[in-house]
């Protein structure tokens, strides 16, 4: 919300610059022009477009997550829920083929089936959670295995590949373009843009500001907190489908394997981008640098031979603690309590 | 440190400078809050400290405790300057603070809150059995019959501020702050507490006394010092000051009517009509008419049900039986969402816990229990705004930055605030409870008034409150509740403090006799 963020600046005695909005966004820039240092590469249009749509699918989940975080809830099945989709997915279009052939038809079908399983997958997250009174941290751990373990059930322990016909008509949704665009930082952008519009200017989303900053006055103030609740679950399994049916494309299969670990760089993109972990405020473009940057520093240790690149996780969990100790703020003040 | 045995009243002790402020200023970014404020807290003298909402005092407070550090100024302790970096610096100086807002960990138990920080161990192990007979002890003093072993969250809020208190003098204090800590507490744990403040005089510490209650300041301080606007207006002994007088310095002009006048209603005239309604173990079988226009009162001790049956009525509860009527005609209410419906508001009394989302600022507080009000599907952030306004000017609130987040304003702002909020839904019956808690009497004369409009315009209101003269100068009648039943509805010359007291206690109960002193 600019107000509060307004608010901040204001009070902060001296130069203006609302650090706390901005942080991310610097830091990227930062990211950039160190990437830029390292090697000339860095700033190619291939490079810079395979950044971007890498993002995507990160970016995607965690524009959901921003809302669940907002709401004061969290969300940990997002990468097992990827997997299980996927391979449901890949199931049914595979199965497709015998009767409907390797057509737009099928692959539709899989696109919808894939929409109605992540809302599907949200509302048992939403639902179980606040009907039953169970922590979401709890219930979603319990889904992550579950949908995890279809996956797995699914593919037999092995790999589940997509026709190979199907996917030559579905290749265009993640390798296709529109005006040298990828799709999948088309899509990217449009998920951010309605996400930016639902909780910054819709009493959706002040409501969520408001369960997350204090339940109790939400309840006083004549909010249904149980379904607003189960619809940010909703809207991330949704965000989870729509990334989903990007990511099918890409590799062509599912396996126990896929979405690995995918909860924890959503929700480091959503923290990293200056939305508080225990709710109340929740920032949509910052989510969007958080996940650039996320996958930007990837693709700089590719690019040089500095850092191994298998320290990749430990540069972003680094990144991760000091984005979030500088946003705090108060390490420019003296230790005030 | 000072000696136990030093004898009560002695002049030489009385004079005794120990911790002093001189030319304080404190802002908080561009806002000033503090202007060149001196003050002198003496060995053995309870000091009393005055001021409308937002005047300053708590923030004065938080600089002599080290809370907070003075933009400019300097402190001593017994004549010697000395600064606090941090609150432990002044505790272990001997300066304890006793919060406005209560500052206990909610999910420790009462024995662990008491000794949060100051552990009494026993090898590497904490030492239970002492630390636990060390809180009973604190307690009994306090006659406070809590189980030590109690988690914070299931104590009353009276009973949390008595732990305060426990915890407060477990840490022997040499000078002793307190915050507004009578705000939530009944009249016999008031007295309760000024046998202690009076113990710790004799003793020689230097107390110093935050309240809005003019009464409390007459029977317990020997000076005071009244601000306004952050600045000093004047300390003087308590003698040379009448409440009116004190009343007068601090909101800088006389208050000529406490109370609205009332004008007679139509008594068939009923907005609201509550029917044989019951709630599991709390209200049996309560019934009530809510005239048009009128403010209906409700009494009793703590614990009679009173909440319990508006949160019934509101949806807030579950009801075991009954029925409510809005003019005439029967309504279903099950949920907060439905009450609003029917044109019924609650007003809190819990403001920070239920009332106001401390970490926003006022706009998405303002609109937060009318927000289809502003939009469906989008927001119309300049109706919003609009808004705003409309309740800074009709409500008064006065905070020096419009922008900052409302847990920053004063306890008096936060009320109007909550007042706007609820009033935004245009309800045509509302229902208040504790008004005016931690209010100053300026502000709390503005409230009243705005009470008074309401009923002017037609909305009836159920006024719950713990404070006598505000039952007695706004009700026009009192419902009186025992045991979770309503034990008469009184009217004309019923409505005094003896029949409301017989109402509240049954004929021979007699405890909670002292709520309303
Ligand atoms: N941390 C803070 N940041 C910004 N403003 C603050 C802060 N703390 C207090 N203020 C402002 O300073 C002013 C004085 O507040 P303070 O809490 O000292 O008043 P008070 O006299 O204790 O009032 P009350 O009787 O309501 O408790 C208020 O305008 C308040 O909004
Ligand atoms: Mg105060």
């Amino acid at each position: 919300m600019s107000s509060l963020e307004r608010s901040e600046a204001s009070t902060s005695s001296g130069f203006n610059i609302d650090f706390k909005a901005l942080g991310p966004f610097l830091a990227l820039v930062g990211l950039f022009v160190l990437g830029t240092g390292i090697n000339d590469a860095f700033l190619s249009g291939g490079n810079l477009s395979n950044i971007f749509t890498r993002a995507a699918f990160i970016g995607i989940i965690a524009v959901g997550a921003t809302f669940v975080i907002t709401a004061g809830g969290i969300d940990l099945s997002v990468g097992s829920m990827a997997a299980f989709i996927s391979g449901a997915m890949i199931v049914v279009m595979n199965t497709l083929v015998a009767t409907l052939g390797a057509g737009i038809e099928t692959v539709l079908i899989g696109v919808v089936l894939s929409v109605l399983l992540g809302i599907a997958a949200g509302a048992v997250n939403g639902l179980v959670s606040t009907k039953g009174k169970i922590e979401a941290f709890i219930v979603t751990l319990g889904t992550m295995g579950i949908y995890r373990s279809l996956v797995t059930y699914m593919a037999d322990g092995g790999t589940l590949s997509l026709d190979f016909d199907v996917r030559g008509v579905y290749r265009p949704v993640y390798y296709g373009d529109i005006l040298g665009i990828p799709v999948p930082v088309l899509v990217f952008f449009a998920v951010a843009v309605a996400g930016y519009v639902l909780l910054n200017m819709t009493p959706f989303g002040r409501k969520c500001f408001a369960i997350g900053s204090n339940e109790q006055v939400a309840r006083y103030s004549a909010i249904h907190v149980d379904r607003v609740k189960t619809l940010t679950y909703v809207i991330q399994g949704l965000c989870v489908s729509v990334a989903t049916i990007i990511y099918v494309p890409r590799l062509g299969s599912a396996s126990s394997s896929t979405g690995v670990l995918w909860e924890l760089e959503a929700i480091a993109a959503v923290i990293i981008g200056g939305t508080m972990l225990k709710g109340g405020y929740g920032r949509i473009w910052g989510t969007v640098i958080g996940a650039i940057m996320l996958t930007t520093i990837g693709n700089i240790l590719n690019l040089t031979d500095a850092i191994s690149n298998y320290l990749n996780g430990a540069v972003q969990g680094l990144i991760i603690i000091v984005a979030v100790f500088l946003q705090r703020g108060d390490w420019r003040r003296k230790k005030s309590k | 440190m000072t000696d136990a045995a030093v004898h009560a009243v002695n002049p030489d002790q009385q004079a005794r400078v120990r911790l002093s402020g001189r030319e304080i200023c404190k802002s908080f970014g561009p806002a000033q809050v503090l202007f060149d404020v001196s003050i002198d807290l003496h060995a053995g003298e309870v000091h009393a400290l005055l001021g409308e909402n937002g005047a300053g005092k708590s923030t004065l407070v938080k600089i002599l405790s080290g809370y907070h550090q003075p933009t400019s100024g300097a402190l001593s302790l017994d004549q010697a300057d000395v600064t606090f970096e941090d609150s432990e610096v002044a505790e272990n100086h001997g300066v304890i603070l006793i919060h406005q807002e209560l500052n206990l960990a909610e999910q420790l138990t009462v024995e662990e809150n008491i000794f949060l920080g100051r552990e009494i161990k026993r090898g590497w192990f904490l030492d239970k059995a002492v630390m636990r007979a060390e809180a009973k002890k604190l307690l009994d003093q306090l006659q406070c019959d809590v189980d030590p072993r109690t988690r914070i969250k299931d104590l009353a809020v009276s009973d949390r501020q008595m732990v305060e208190i426990a915890k407060a003098l477990s840490k022997n204090a040499d000078i002793l702050i307190l915050d507004e800590p009578t705000a939530v507490l009944t009249g016999r744990e008031v007295d309760i507490l000024f046998d202690q403040i009076r113990r710790l005089r004799e003793q020689g510490v230097a107390i110093l006394y935050i309240s809005h209650k003019l009464d409390e300041i007459k029977a317990i301080a020997d000076r005071v010092t009244v601000l306004r606007d952050g600045r000093l207006i004047t300390t003087e002994p308590v003698t040379d000051v009448e409440k009116d007088d004190m009343a007068r310095l601090m909101v800088g002009r006389d208050i000529k009517q406490m109370f609205p006048d009332r004008a007679p209603v139509e008594a068939h005239d009923v907005a609201m009509s509550v029917r044989n309604v019951s709630v599991d173990g709390q209200v049996r079988d309560a019934s009530f008419d809510l005239r048009r226009g009128e403010v209906l009162g409700f009494a009793g001790i703590v614990g009679a049900g009173r909440t319990a049956l508006m949160e019934a009525i509101i949806g807030l509860r579950d009801r075991s039986s009954g029925e409510i009527e809005r003019n005439g005609e029967p309504v279903s209410i099950h949920s907060l969402q439905d009450a609003k419906k029917c044109g019924i508001a609650y007003l809190t009394k819990d403001r920070k816990g239920s009332g106001l989302l401390l970490n926003m600022d006022m706009r998405p507080n303002l609109t937060l229990l009318a927000l289809e009000k502003f939009g469906t599907v989008i927001l119309n952030r300049k109706a919003e705004e609009a808004a705003l306004a409309n309740a800074i000017e009709a409500f008064d609130i006065r905070a020096a930055d419009p922008k900052a987040k409302v847990g920053d304003f004063s306890g008096g702002n936060q009320q109007k605030l909550l007042l706007a909020k609820v009033m935004e839904t245009d309800p045509e019956v509302v229902i208040i409870d504790e008004p005016t808690r931690g209010i100053d009497i300026g502000t709390k004369s503005q409230i009243y008034h705005f009470i008074g409009d309401l009923t002017k315009r037609g909305k009836s209101v159920i006024l719950l409150s713990s404070e006598m003269p505000e039952m007695l100068g706004l009700s026009d009648r009192i419902a009186v509740m025992a045991a979770g039943r309503i034990t008469g509805i009184l009217e004309g010359n019923d409505r005094n403090e003896h029949e409301i007291m017989r109402h509240a206690t049954g004929i021979s109960g007699k405890q909670g006799v002292s709520v309303y002193e």
